[in-house]
């Protein structure tokens, strides 16, 4: 038995490996390169041979880049915010309340999530140059939040669906008005639920390319992703693999963190919602 | 109807109305409004030329050889790296529900793809098959460069593709798994089912629902696949996907009404996938079964 175990124990061990490889290997190819010098940066070496920060530097120097992590940010946090609170308000209803045309807007929200979002670049496209807000936040935000809802939606009913309601009834009895027993009862339950959504929706909205680069025509509002397939380097004739590296490795820290740190929940709300329904 | 009834119904529609508002705003108006534009010939470079032309561009864009080779393309993708992911992603969701050791450190790991922005990961592999910065490029041919030849193009494309969403097919099917009763798989190894027929008798069927939710949403997301594309060669050798040639139709070539028709034509599709799927293998929508029952 003890053998088995360890035999056990090594064929598991082995298949996590190749997981933890198969996983990690193009992320740390794009940090190498990103800390190569440019006369090492074609020798393709797994580990630098020469060490630097230049590109770091480099990048930082550049408005092009900073402006686009200012508006990836904004963009971001703002679309979050927004999405879910309304998508809160909404995965309340669905789970707690009883009215009509409750299926349907489910039923929509489930369309939304598999829509083909090259549909909406050509009428977007026109629609906002007319409305005057093509290449601008709003314009942007406006696509993020219709495509994050019915992620939010879908997570948070799941989450809220596991929060024993029966908690508020007897916070009720024991003298809690209604608004006290849910602000101190209700959401301290479902505080995690929202912070996971949040984080799934930030992910999608920082990860958008399609949009971004379609609803978006100068640095004004061009996010990362679009302004990293725009990057010439600091002067034409420079080669920008080093400092589109960088860049690559500055806009994935965020992800990473958030990946190390919730691991947990992310994995909770990416399965709960879709599969429990 | 009680006064709490009425209150609740009044507060359900008053919780569900701004975000309902919002997406119908952003999606079922521009659809319409796209399909109004596609049938007009509408071309920004010669807006006085705009008139109304009925189906004209339908048959434009269906007689058009580069719309079928990006379709053919798109379907050529779609159906290689979502198969490929169902296997890896059913092996990876196995390894994560019942690895013994480090369970943590293979979940992270195998989140990271997912969290990724795509045009990075894209930024990746461009950089490791170009030869001189890349450590893959001598790898398949001494001097080749497998980006510029279509083949090996394509054959890198759905790499990358399936890379990044590997991990996602498997997280939906981990959560399949959850839901396979231990008591079954002790019951059928007592029994003497082995491995292979534990997995097929057993675990397979109650994964079922499961299983066609993770391929129905991985297919219609694969269908979309544009930003590996426009990294990895944007669009050269006839690499092209549908959503890369919608793109360039309207931000290149300016003209609402080809790319709007493209718009309609690829939402057709994606009805008809879905459609196909909850229909012909009763994909349990989630959401569609006990959604709303408290």
């Amino acid at each position: 038995m003890a053998a088995e175990t360890t035999s056990a124990k090594v064929k598991w061990g082995l298949l996590d490996a190749v997981v933890v490889v198969f996983a990690l290997i193009p992320v740390l190819w794009i940090v190498s390169l990103s800390f190569k010098t440019t006369a090492t940066l074609t020798d393709g070496n797994f580990i630098p041979r020469e060490w630097t920060f230049d590109n770091y530097k480099l990048i930082f120097q550049t408005d092009q880049f900073v402006r686009a992590l200012i508006n990836s940010i904004g963009i971001a946090l703002i679309s979050t915010t927004i999405a879910v609170v309304l998508g809160t308000m909404a995965a309340y209803a669905i789970s707690r309340l009883d009215f009509p045309g409750k299926k349907a807007l489910v039923g929509v929200s489930l369309l939304i999530a598999m829509f083909p979002q090259v549909s909406l670049v050509s009428p977007l496209f026109n629609i906002e140059r007319n409305l005057g807000i093509f290449d601008t936040w709003l314009g942007l935000i406006l696509p993020y939040i219709t495509f994050a809802l019915p992620l939010a939606i879908y997570t948070l009913s799941a989450f809220f669906k596991q929060i024993p309601w029966d908690l508020e009834k007897a916070a009720k009895m024991d003298g809690a008005t209604q608004g006290e027993a849910f602000r101190k009862v209700i959401a301290p339950l479902a505080a995690p639920g929202v912070f996971t959504t949040a984080i799934l929706v930030f992910i999608f909205c920082w990860n958008d390319f399609l949009f971004a680069i379609s609803l978006t025509s100068t640095e004004r509002s061009r996010t990362v992703p679009v302004a990293l397939s725009f990057f010439t380097g600091a002067s034409q004739f420079e080669d920008p693999t080093g400092a589109i590296s960088a860049a690559a490795v500055t806009i994935t820290i965020p992800i990473i963190l958030f990946v190390l740190f919730f691991q947990r929940r992310i994995v909770a709300g990416l399965t709960s919602g879709a599969v429990k329904g | 109807m009680s006064e709490g009834k009425r209150q609740e119904r009044r507060l359900g529609w008053l919780l569900c109305a701004p975000a309902a508002f919002v997406m119908v705003a952003v999606t079922a108006y521009p659809i319409l409004y796209s399909i109004w534009l596609s049938l007009q010939r509408y071309d920004l470079k010669f807006p006085e030329n705009r008139e109304f032309i009925g189906l004209a561009n339908y048959a434009t864009v269906l007689s058009n050889e580069y719309w079928w080779t990006a379709f053919g393309v798109t379907m050529l993708i779609t159906v290689i790296s979502v198969a490929v992911e169902l296997v890896l992603g059913m092996g990876l969701a196995l390894i994560m529900h019942r690895t013994i050791i480090g369970r943590g450190l293979v979940r992270t790991s195998a989140l990271i793809p997912y969290g990724i922005v795509t045009v990075v990961a894209a930024f990746s592999w461009r950089y490791a098959w170009t030869p001189g910065t890349g450590y893959l490029a001598n790898l398949v041919s001494p001097d080749g460069a497998p980006l510029t030849e279509r083949a090996s193009a394509l054959a890198i494309i759905i790499l990358a593709e399936i890379w990044k969403t590997t991990p996602f097919m498997a997280l939906l099917l981990m959560a399949g798994l959850a839901l396979v009763p231990d008591d079954l798989l002790k019951a059928a190894s007592m029994d003497g089912a082995s491995w292979w027929q534990r997995f097929t008798k057993v675990m397979l069927p109650v994964m079922k629902p499961a299983i066609l939710v993770a391929l129905l949403f991985r297919t219609l997301d694969a269908f979309r696949v544009f930003d590996n594309i426009y990294v990895l060669t944007a669009g050269a050798n006839e690499t092209s996907s549908v959503s890369m040639i919608a793109y360039n139709n309207l931000m290149k070539g300016l003209n609402l009404g080809i790319g709007s028709t493209m718009s309609v034509l690829i939402f057709v599709t994606v009805a008809i996938i879905a459609f196909i799927f909850v229909k012909l293998f009763g994909t349990a929508a989630p959401g569609s079964t006990d959604e709303g029952r408290r």
